[in-house]
């Protein structure tokens, strides 16, 4: 504090230099501008808003009470099939996204037109939802479970090869050189260098995805993919609001159940 | 080290490397009933050769049928904007209503019933999915874009609620004491202990949120709750496959700059 006595020279402490301060601004400005925009072009019918709160109590009071017995027969076998569907998912997801994941990290494929391309089918899976995969998946297969299970499994190779390449690409190098050094293949580097030291990402990101899956696949019945979702759609378009209301309590049920399983696994195991 | 599997003390020449990386007994069942529940989910899937090839040769027709795409359609554009409108004002009201939840629902801030009512409500919002939000909103507002920013408002809670109330659990707890002990009133509190603390971990949070807010906006459509899904669904049932291709290479563009703008955000608020 030696130019203190000068007290017109007092030095002034800024936390952010100009361009970080101009970004930051941008990123306000664009938001506000944005949502300014959003809120000055949408077209809503007032009167939809204003009636609202009655349609929804009228909804509710026909849900209530819940059709229980209508579980057994049509809920449980469809949930079945949800499980089974999501299982199937996850897995050809992995089969598929973990060498697309591969293929992209930097480090393990060294090309970059290779890795180029890879992260392009990474980002352009993952952009086209899982409903209009499962449109295609219908039309090639018909509707059912496995048009199901293959828009599910497409969708998820975006994340799990991003999830994948980020992995690879913070694996420690020293094993890597010493495999190298020996004369390995690239394809021993791979299977014996990387895969170990990706082996938590791959069981993490295994039942991160699952999760997601159980989820995603509840609504894929929509289309016509099979699962819990067909039952949905069928008790929606009967105006069924009792069994809409089972079938929701039991979604709400299993998707807690299977959180709660993840964690504890997680927790336990990795 | 594994459970079960022989430690380094045990090495007296009776154990060889190889024992030394066997799967303990445990894990071995463990992976036999995984694998035996896949072939079983497998086989209800329904997959013949058959069906395969057939499918196969459906799908390279249909692929046929996008080319070449067509973007001159007059729906494309109000279509996405109509996307982006929704994404925005869900991601608006959703991070709105996302705070004062997460502050309840933080542990260390809240008595224990506060919380838990709180984490019940996260829980609610996380566990379905928005397209079954959207399809309850259309019965509730009717059609339109209010329904699918009412859903995507539900989500956003869910997930922002959530990763926030996670964010302010982790927060060290010394500056809040440090606050306190001025005497200063909840609100103070969390002005200028907690926010402090989790504000750039939040642009993150919401810079995702309106992320996945766009890919899913791009969604609601298909079951009626505006934007470019709607345009996309009713492509497809009249089988206009060159309109389709149009649509989707629109949403991986639009996708795809909503993911370059994210990373550019959060590296922005570092």
């Amino acid at each position: 504090m030696v130019g203190r006595s000068a007290s017109l020279e007092m030095q002034q402490w800024i936390r952010f230099t100009p361009l970080q301060r101009l970004s930051r601004f941008a990123v306000f400005f664009v938001m506000a501008a944005a949502i300014a925009w959003a809120l000055k072009t949408i077209e809503i019918i007032p009167e939809f808003l204003y009636d609202a709160p009655e349609q929804v109590v009228d909804m509710g009071q026909r849900m209530w009470p819940i059709d229980w017995a209508h579980f057994w027969p049509v809920v449980w076998p469809a949930l079945v099939e949800t499980m089974h569907m999501s299982a199937m998912a996850t897995i050809l997801g992995l089969i598929m996204g973990i060498p697309v994941g591969f293929l992209a990290a930097r480090n393990a494929t060294p090309f970059i037109w290779v890795n180029l391309i890879a992260r392009f089918i990474l980002v352009a899976t993952r952009s086209i939802s899982t409903l209009i995969w499962a449109l295609f998946f219908v039309a090639m297969f018909g509707p059912g479970p496995l048009a199901g299970a293959l828009a599910i499994a497409f969708h998820s190779i975006g994340f799990i090869g991003k999830m994948f390449s980020e992995g690879v690409e913070e694996a420690n190098k020293g094993s890597i050189e010493a495999l190298q050094a020996a004369g390995a293949t690239r394809m021993q580097q791979i299977v014996m260098g990387y895969w170990p030291q990706v082996l938590p990402t791959f069981w993490s990101v295994a039942l991160f995805r699952w999760d997601i899956n159980v989820r995603e696949s509840a609504v894929l019945g929509l289309v016509g993919a099979g699962g819990i979702g067909m039952a949905l759609n069928a008790a929606i378009d009967l105006i069924q609001w009792q069994r809409v209301a089972l079938i929701l309590f039991t979604i709400f049920i299993v998707v807690i159940l299977i959180e709660t399983i993840v964690t504890q696994i997680r927790k336990r195991v990795i | 080290m594994k459970p079960g599997s022989p430690t380094l003390n045990g090495l007296d020449g009776a154990v060889t490397r190889a024992d030394f990386f066997a799967p303990s007994l445990g894990k071995r069942l463990a992976y036999i009933a995984v694998f035996a529940y896949l072939v079983y989910a497998a086989a209800t899937l329904g997959l013949s050769l058959d069906r395969i090839e057939k499918g196969v040769g459906y799908g390279v027709r249909f692929l046929a049928g996008f080319f070449p795409p067509n973007f001159t359609e007059t729906d494309i554009i109000p279509g996405l904007l109509e996307s982006l409108q929704i994404a925005f004002l869900a991601s608006l009201f959703g991070t709105a209503l996302a705070i004062p939840v997460a502050v309840l629902a933080a542990r260390n801030l809240m008595p224990p019933w506060v919380s838990w009512l709180a984490r019940l409500l996260i829980i609610f919002c996380r566990s379905f999915h928005p397209v079954i939000i959207a399809i309850i909103a259309v019965k509730a507002v009717g059609f339109g874009a209010l329904a699918g920013i009412i859903a995507l408002t539900f989500a956003s809670v869910g997930f922002v609620g959530k990763l926030l109330s996670e964010a302010i659990e982790e927060i060290s707890l010394k500056q809040i004491e440090a606050v306190r002990a001025t005497g200063a009133s909840f609100m103070n509190v969390i002005a200028f202990g907690v926010v402090p603390q989790v504000i750039n971990r939040f642009i993150g949070f919401v810079a995702y949120e309106t992320d996945s807010n766009l890919r899913n906006s791009t969604m609601v459509g298909v079951v009626g709750a505006g934007g470019i899904g709607g345009t996309l669904f009713s492509a497809f049932q009249r089988f206009d496959y060159n309109f389709v291709a149009g649509i989707i290479l629109c949403i991986i563009g639009l996708v795809m700059i909503g993911e370059v703008l994210q990373i550019y955000v959060k590296r922005v608020f570092r």
